[in-house]
């Protein structure tokens, strides 16, 4: 967008990247979530001598109690990262509100210079 | 096209001559936004293959970017455009609240963009404009700050008040509760401002205002500065020190520990369990202006209450608690889970005896309370040995009536000011100093 303030690009551009990185975090997690469960299902339905269809072509699944191993699994297999993810995300946050603030403060000037404009003609 | 729909209105209540030119107007936003909504679709469903339900809330959080930056370009046009267009929008230039005059702006800048734009890039019309409407606001704030959940804790410390052995104030009690309500909303917004991206991604928490891009987080800080900072002010300068300081104690016990701990910890639920027992306390400290076994008694009850209630509601949530990060006790130790849920339940038991014993309450109360403890232990214990899906919401949804229901018993089981008087006990005492506390 043209007319755009150096910190209005600032602002513009650390949206972006936290966009772009939360995006890439969380696309790649839900895919790891989906796919682990999907292997887990298939492994415990082998186990118990199951298909993954059983006759009427129905998804055969678990239910919560075997679930819940699998759960317990995935969130003590990816700690470090969400960590790590936590703490860039806190980053992110706080960079963006204080550009978004500093912009507010800067057009709030802006537009009582104008007004005073204004009334002065 | 809820935006074009107040155009229209606008245009409805124009002078004929302005009215064919602000349809004019109108007509082209009618175009531009279909466009824009037909994209956003578009981007949904491209993503829908890799994100669920991230999707949809992404797309709405690129689109809240759009709203700082539309604001942002044109601010020199804006002046002649607010001359040309209509009456009413100049109108709308004399009132004071900023943020009209920025939605009055904002509908001339998308006006100028959209006349004068032409082909922008893919990358601009991917950041499409997000208008703060200000007859949503109200909706949105309360969504912000769980009006709900506010309302609950307003309502355990004015328990918490009224359970007080001191003769009841009417002023003190409206403004220790204003003031609650007040610092609860604080925290439930910071709460919100920092889980965005985790809330997004949980089918329970996706249709939070930030997470859709109804406000920016900057508006949520400003508001949970501006609930805030009034609310522990109103209790420390209104009621008394204490209770501001317990007040300002529990936002950052809920917004710097509760909340990061949750992705970190299971010992989240126990600080969790504490900032829930904080609120009768403030509401006790706020009545006689002192600490004491009643307050910290009121309090254990409400510690013990959060554990059947948050046990038992994420054991439906397992799914999501693993996928999103959260470690929570029923993902990572179900039988810690169960077993913490019943012995809470039946802690409260002990302290529904343990209150007359400390002149809380008449005897009556255990016994009249015996009943309704004795049922939330028994499905307590069913969920304990069956650990499933309906065990739990028995469990989850006997919580909610159980907590008002004791409270109201305990409330008419208190232990009248003028016997506990007439016997010359040391609360007397107690009381009279907690009078002069509360005079300036």
């Amino acid at each position: 967008p043209p007319e755009e303030s150096a910190l209005e690009r600032r602002l513009r551009e650390a949206r972006q990247e936290a966009q772009a990185s939360n995006q890439r975090f969380w696309a790649r997690h839900n895919r790891a979530f989906r796919q682990e469960k999907e292997e887990f299902i298939y492994s415990r339905l082998k186990a118990k001598g199951l298909e993954m269809r059983d006759e009427s072509g129905q998804k055969a699944t678990l239910n919560a109690e075997e679930m819940a191993d699998f759960y317990k699994d995935f969130l003590s297999k990816n700690f470090k990262k969400r960590l790590q993810y936590n703490r860039d995300w806190y980053k992110h946050n706080f960079r963006i509100t204080f550009l978004m603030g500093q912009v507010a403060l800067v057009r709030a000037l802006r537009w009582l210079r104008r007004r005073k404009k204004n009334v002065e003609q | 096209g809820l935006f074009v729909g107040r155009l229209r209105n606008t245009g409805a209540r124009q002078i004929p001559c302005r009215f064919v030119h602000l349809y004019h107007v109108a007509s082209y936003r009618l175009i531009t936004f279909q466009y824009f909504n037909f994209l956003k679709r578009m981007y949904v469903t491209q993503c829908n293959k890799d994100l669920r339900q991230r999707a949809k809330p992404k797309s709405d959080s690129v689109v809240s970017a759009f709203h700082e930056l539309q604001q942002l370009d044109q601010e020199k046009k804006v002046v002649h455009k607010i001359s040309s267009v209509s009456p009413v929008h100049q109108s709308w230039s004399e009132m004071s609240s900023r943020n009209e005059l920025r939605e009055m702006k904002s509908a001339a800048e998308t006006e100028d963009s959209v006349i004068a734009g032409g082909a922008e890039s893919k990358e601009d019309r991917q950041w499409k404009e997000m208008k703060l409407r200000l007859d949503d606001l109200p909706g949105i704030l309360a969504r912000l700050s769980k009006i709900k959940l506010t309302a609950l804790v307003v309502s355990t410390a004015s328990a918490g008040f009224a359970m007080a052995p001191v003769p009841f104030e009417l002023t003190c009690f409206l403004l220790a509760s204003l003031g609650t309500g007040l610092a609860s909303c604080a925290a439930n917004s910071i709460n919100q401002f920092f889980e965005v991206p985790f809330d997004s991604n949980m089918n329970r928490t996706k249709n939070r205002p930030l997470v859709r891009g109804q406000i920016s987080p900057l508006l949520a800080v400003c508001f949970a500065a501006s609930c805030g900072i009034p609310g522990i002010a109103l209790l420390t300068l209104g009621v008394n020190p204490l209770t501001g300081a317990l007040g300002a104690f529990n936002i950052f016990l809920y917004t710097c520990c509760y909340t990061p701990l949750k992705r970190m910890s299971i010992a989240n639920t126990w600080v969790g369990a504490v900032v829930g027992a904080i609120p009768p306390i403030m509401g006790w400290t706020a009545a006689t202006g002192s600490l004491d076994a009643g307050a910290l008694l009121l309090g254990g009850i409400l510690y013990s209450w959060q554990f059947p209630h948050f046990n038992a509601l994420s054991w439906g949530l397992r799914e999501d608690y693993s996928r999103g990060g959260y470690c929570m006790m029923s993902v990572t130790h179900p039988g810690l889970c169960r077993r913490v849920a019943l012995r809470h339940c039946l802690a409260l038991i002990g302290l529904s005896t343990v209150a007359p014993v400390l002149n809380v309450t008449t005897w009556t109360f255990p016994i009249i309370s015996l009943p309704i403890n004795l049922y939330i232990s028994y499905l307590g214990f069913r969920f304990y040995r069956d650990a499933d899906r309906s065990s739990s919401r028995k469990l989850f949804f006997c919580s909610l009536w159980h907590l008002p229901m004791l409270l109201l018993v305990m409330f008419t089981c208190k232990k009248s000011v003028l016997e506990k008087e007439d016997k010359g006990e040391l609360r007397g005492g107690s009381h009279e100093m907690a009078m002069e506390i509360r005079l300036p």
